[in-house]
């Protein structure tokens, strides 16, 4: 049967504050420059869930959009308009960059899908010139 | 919830502006014209590039990266940017007196110069966006 990648983007806005409370504030500032500013500051994330699977030979579907979108609106309501740092438990040990954020939406997304296509990529922009991807680790 | 592993890739944008002609030196002038077009004007034209460059790598525990992100600016924008930035590609380097500046010779060699500081294993593709239509992806040699 054949198999096609289906990619829907969805935004979010949230702040940040790249820190390790461990280290002296002059290490923080070297090692993460203004990132490490303490009120922290902001980024509109754009996402792009890939899935991949085949193609259903009656609705012509890999999966049906509004799945997707319930699924992944979801899990952002958690991260939208929040604090990444300060508003919730993923990134108490460890800091919120890109990476790590992409990593831990990708869990919650996985696991909130509907059983079929399965999650192939996720690129996660924090801004116009810069973005991860992640493929589950593969 | 046990938050996945393994290789996360991030890509940062980089912009210089820079002109070229594409023109070589082995073919007739009818040729060049032919296999070049306009890109073979003898006054050249002019591009406002776009660098991706793509590195991976398994995320820092401490730091939360995969790779140094203020390296990676200071690596790109020393070897690449001020390097071509404002220059003509053609008359203003070294690096295209053998070759055409194409899309496709440029980007193997700002690989070139960016794997001299950037470990193998970490630098994983760069793309070179030359128009809103026309761009150019390199992953290095085959291993």
């Amino acid at each position: 049967m054949a198999e096609a990648s289906l990619t829907k983007s969805f935004e979010f806005s949230a702040s940040h504050r790249y820190y390790r409370p461990e280290w002296p504030e002059e290490e923080n500032r070297r090692i993460f420059g203004k990132c490490a500013l303490p009120h922290g500051h902001g980024h509109n994330y754009l996402l792009e869930v890939t899935l991949k699977g085949p193609i259903d030979p009656v609705t012509g579907m890999v999966i049906n959009l509004v799945d997707v979108k319930a699924a992944v609106e979801e899990v952002l309501a958690g991260f939208d308009h929040k604090h990444l740092n300060e508003d919730m438990e993923y990134f108490k040990e460890r800091i919120p960059t890109t990476e790590n954020l992409a990593m831990t939406l990708w869990g919650l997304i996985d696991r909130r899908l509907p059983q079929g296509p399965r999650l192939a990529a996720l690129r996660l922009h924090e801004d116009e010139d810069l973005y991860v991807e992640y493929y589950g680790g593969r | 919830m046990a938050t996945p592993g393994g290789v996360v890739y991030l890509s940062r944008r980089y912009r210089f502006a820079a002109s070229h002609r594409l023109h070589s030196p082995e073919l007739s002038p009818e040729e060049n014209q032919r296999v070049f077009g306009k890109c073979a004007n003898p006054n050249g034209h002019g591009h406002n590039y776009q660098l991706v460059v793509t590195v991976g790598g398994e995320v820092d525990p401490l730091t939360g990266m995969c790779f140094d992100l203020g390296a990676l600016d200071s690596i790109v924008r020393e070897r690449v940017v001020e390097r071509y930035d404002h220059k003509h590609l053609n008359l203003d380097v070294e690096d295209y007196l053998e070759n055409v500046p194409t899309g496709e010779n440029i980007v193997r060699q700002v690989w070139g110069l960016l794997a001299e500081a950037i470990p193998g294993h970490k630098l994983r593709r760069l793309k070179l966006i030359e128009t809103r239509d026309n761009s150019f992806e390199y992953a290095g040699e085959p291993a």
